[in-house]
């Protein structure tokens, strides 16, 4: 080939979102708020079970939403950053007799630094380059919990019970709420510190690395920094969701972290609508509930009705929720004025 | 004189903003035409809108037929040869692949063939590259090949968005004496946006220069060169 | 020494599965910019048709060339009915839609076809290859069609105008309607010849991996990996990639101690992944010059 040497300028992978649309309006956060609050008093324990699954993937899919919507990596890996945190905070409760909720940001630190040097090799790569490598993570991943060398700690095939927390203080709360109550403060506590992080100086480099990485390194911005930084915090954030993950469903093993629950968790940033964070849970409702809803239309078609349900979503709202919301917000506008 | 190209209030959009508001101009069979104006005036959406690669309304017509519903690909087989602001070349192919494809639409092999060797004849650089990655050319060149690219077309009429942009001045030259070339030999009408006023103006017969997207004068290129205050105030030479 | 010839032609023989399915994958990337997820499944759906067939008494050679025309058709279809309404739409939207498209085909085969494995019929026979116990004839034959297809495509997309078309609407669709090519209609195009190969790819495939809905899933990662390894500009690469994948996961399997079946396919990932951060455009994939 000529000197010139390859400069590939590719298409962006992910669009702009303007920083102040990537969060809710006050009242409506209050509104949800309060409706995350009040609704596991109303309803049965296994109910409170799946909303407190359905804020764990929300969680997970905020991370991936921190490393695509902020910083236009893209990773179908991430199931391999929640097995990681699930198995940290397993083998320390099971292992180390550790309390469940101290486990929970050695499980975050853990993952952040695993991320982070994920993120080194990765910086390399882009595009579909990225999303094999990260894809390959994904599949190896619970090889290597399978593996013999590890069985001691990890349990091999058969994994590990993990012992589901009480309430503290003699608080009269059944398990399964106040486990929901436990992850609703961590949630509520890492989508703020996550909104921060966005409107912050690193998340302005983060949107500038997405928007153009050549402009943003023209104007200073430590390229390679922020994007393994990006990976770390976003494995991090994942770690912590696996944690908690582990805590609600009481066990894990290998074949809980397949390739399948990566591929769920990009579903569900997809159809909340990239790098809108709010719109994470959206994301997560839709692959914990559709699925079943799927099921119960047709169970020898269910695969199927997934499929053309989430044609559907795409078809009429190909930029998910953040699509909604946008239109939502318009309309109430109008209402408003007249 | 007939026209050969109408356009009457056209207006276009890009999202919420309005970038043209009513611009009516019209065409000459045979003319060489120039669209004049700074930065942002809308002389680049005026021929996105033209070939329809921008949200507009307003009544476009070509040899009387309407064109404002056709899509850009439709339009271009009407003969509407568009070169568009970076020359839009096919880097990763070569130079003799983009001509071909500057001739994708027409069927006589034989002419196309022919047609080729008339662009090296034209173009003598083209074809000591002919097999060269069309990216690795030079700025000018690629200029060359853009306009060589769109002459394969067998256009009847040529829009040309700042032909100059990037060139050093004595390739320009040389550019604009191919353009008025074809303009009088192929009997192509050509419209050509330019931000260098003046040496458009030497080269065009007709001129319209245009404001935040209207039309603000129109007329006889020599004497739109010859009149101090447009010159200064709108030309800024 | 020995036994490594014999391990690089096994995995030639295998290779040449990842091989016929990487130019599937490389030709619809080259058409729509992007890995479809699905393409292993419209394979797999593919094969099921040609198996019907010759159920249904059609020869073998009769029930190939129909599948390849359906194939070629439906392909187009899906992308007219499914994707050009998402043309405009982000591009991660569309990587959604390839999964949904994944789970329907899947779903339905899985209906109709039901999920027993069944036998699949090869042209070629299976005794040895020139009386090499690693490759059968079927896997011979295998490779020169894969071979044959890439010729035939090196000199669709070289010599003819239809290619020429679709590799300009592929690079810069915005000049390519400006040259007056439908660049829509290309795209469609694409789906339907990337249908057309993946079929072929599959009813080479059924007779190694059996029939049944699931026979892809594997196949497909394998080729994604060889295209991308190849360099996904490059079908000659794709090809090449898919047999270098092929004998890399075979050297993996029989040198590196305490590397079953399971961990065959990461090893084999992390090694072109290595590559990769080597090479990013691949190793045959063309280095775009472009001015910034």
């Amino acid at each position: 080939m000529s000197a010139a040497e390859e400069v590939v300028t590719e298409g962006q992978a992910v669009e702009a979102v303007p920083k102040r649309a990537m969060t809710l309006g006050y009242g409506t956060s209050l509104v949800v708020l309060v409706a995350l609050i009040i609704t596991p008093l109303l309803v049965k324990n296994f109910i409170i079970f799946q909303m407190t699954m359905l804020l764990i993937y929300g969680l997970a899919v905020l991370a991936l939403n921190i490393l695509t919507g902020g910083s236009g990596q893209f990773s179908l890996g991430q199931s391999a950053f929640y097995a990681v945190g699930a198995y940290t905070s397993a083998i320390l409760m099971e292992h180390a007799n550790m309390n469940y909720a101290l486990t929970l940001p050695i499980a975050g630190i853990i993952c952040f630094g695993f991320g982070y040097l994920f993120g080194k090799p990765a910086l390399r790569l882009s595009g579909v380059y990225l999303a094999l490598a990260t894809f390959a993570l994904a599949t190896a991943m619970p090889q290597l919990l399978k593996l013999g060398f590890f069985e001691h700690w990890t349990g091999g095939v058969q994994g590990l019970v993990v012992t589901k927390p009480d309430a503290p203080f003699g608080l009269p709360m059944s398990q399964d709420m106040w486990l929901y109550y436990f992850t609703l403060v961590i949630t509520i506590g890492i989508y703020l510190a996550s909104v921060n992080l966005l409107r912050s100086r690193s998340g302005r480099a983060f949107m500038a690395i997405r928007d153009n990485e050549i402009a943003a390194s023209a104007m200073g911005v430590d390229v390679a920094l922020y994007k393994t930084l990006a990976f770390g915090v976003s494995a991090g954030i994942t770690g912590v969701a696996g944690g908690l993950g582990a805590i609600a469903v009481q066990f894990v093993a290998p074949d809980g972290y397949t390739i399948t629950l990566a591929i769920s968790l990009f579903l569900g940033m997809v159809v909340g609508g990239v790098g809108w964070l709010p719109g994470s849970i959206v994301g997560s409702a839709f692959i914990i509930f559709v699925p079943n809803i799927a099921e119960g239309i047709s169970k020898g078609l269910s695969g199927a009705v997934f499929g053309v349900l989430l044609f559907l979503v795409i078809f009429l709202v190909p930029h998910g929720a953040r699509q909604v919301a946008i239109v939502a917000t318009q309309l109430f506008g109008k209402l408003k004025k007249n | 004189m007939t026209a050969m190209l109408n356009v009457k209030d056209l207006r276009a959009y890009y999202g919420q903003v309005q970038a043209l508001h009513g611009l009516s101009f019209s065409l000459n069979e045979g003319s060489l035409t120039t669209l004049l104006g700074a930065n942002g005036a809308g002389k680049t959406t005026t021929l996105r809108a033209i070939c329809n690669m921008v949200r507009s309304t307003g009544a476009i017509e070509f040899e009387g037929k309407p064109i404002g519903t056709r899509s850009t690909e439709n339009v271009v087989r009407l003969g509407i040869a568009h070169v568009p602001q970076g020359r839009g070349t096919f880097t990763t192919m070569t130079v003799e692949e983009n001509l071909q494809l500057g001739a994708i639409t027409r069927t006589d092999k034989k002419a196309i063939v022919s047609d080729i060797e008339r662009m090296y004849a034209h173009f003598p650089v083209l074809k000591q590259r002919y097999t060269q990655q069309a990216g690795t050319l030079s700025g000018g060149e690629q200029q060359m090949l853009a306009v060589a690219r769109a002459l394969m077309l067998r256009p009847r009429l040529m829009l040309l968005d700042e032909p100059s942009f990037g060139l050093a001045p004595l390739i320009v030259r040389d550019l604009f004496g191919i353009l008025g070339k074809i303009n009088r030999e192929d009997k192509v009408t050509i419209l050509v946006v330019e931000q260098n006023a003046q040496l458009a103006l030497e080269l065009a017969d007709q001129a319209y220069v245009i404001e935040t997207g209207r039309i603000v004068m129109a007329g006889n290129a020599k004497d739109i060169a010859n009149n101090e205050d447009v010159r200064k105030s709108y030309l800024g030479y | 020494m020995e036994l490594f010839v014999n391990q690089v032609l096994a995995g030639v023989a295998t290779g040449a599965i990842y091989a016929c399915m990487a130019l599937a994958v490389v030709m619809i990337y080259q058409a729509i910019d992007h890995l479809n997820f699905a393409q292993g499944e419209m394979a797999m759906f593919s094969t099921f048709i040609s198996w019907q067939l010759m159920q249904w008494g059609v020869p073998y050679w009769g029930s190939f060339v129909l599948t390849v025309g359906f194939s070629f058709v439906a392909g187009i279809a899906i992308e007219r009915l499914l994707f050009k309404p998402l043309a405009k739409a982000p591009i991660l939207t569309n990587v959604a839609g390839f999964i949904a498209l994944y789970a329907i085909i899947n779903s339905v085969a899985g209906l109709i076809w039901d999920f027993t494995i069944k036998q699949y019929p090869t042209p070629f026979g299976s005794s040895p290859f020139l009386g090499s116990q690693l490759i059968s004839t079927h896997q011979a034959g295998m490779i020169g069609l894969t071979i044959l297809m890439l010729v035939l495509l090196f000199f669709f997309f070289r010599f003819t105008r239809v290619g020429l078309a679709m590799r300009a609407a592929a690079s810069l669709p915005e000049s390519a309607r400006l040259v007056g090519i439908n660049t829509s209609w290309m795209i469609a195009l694409g789906w339907g010849m990337a249908a057309a190969i993946g079929s072929v790819a599959g009813m080479m495939i059924a007779p190694v991996v059996f029939l049944e809905p699931n026979m892809m899933l594997g196949v497909l990662i394998y080729g994604f990996a060889a295209a991308v390894l190849g360099g996904l500009t490059s079908p000659f690469g794709a090809v090449v990639g898919g047999f270098l994948v092929g004998v890399f996961e075979n050297l993996v399997g029989t040198y590196i101690p305490g590397v079953g079946n399971e961990l065959k396919l990461p090893i084999a990932l992390a090694l072109i992944i290595t590559v990769l951060v080597v090479k990013p455009a691949g190793l045959f994939g063309r280095p775009i010059i472009k001015r910034v």
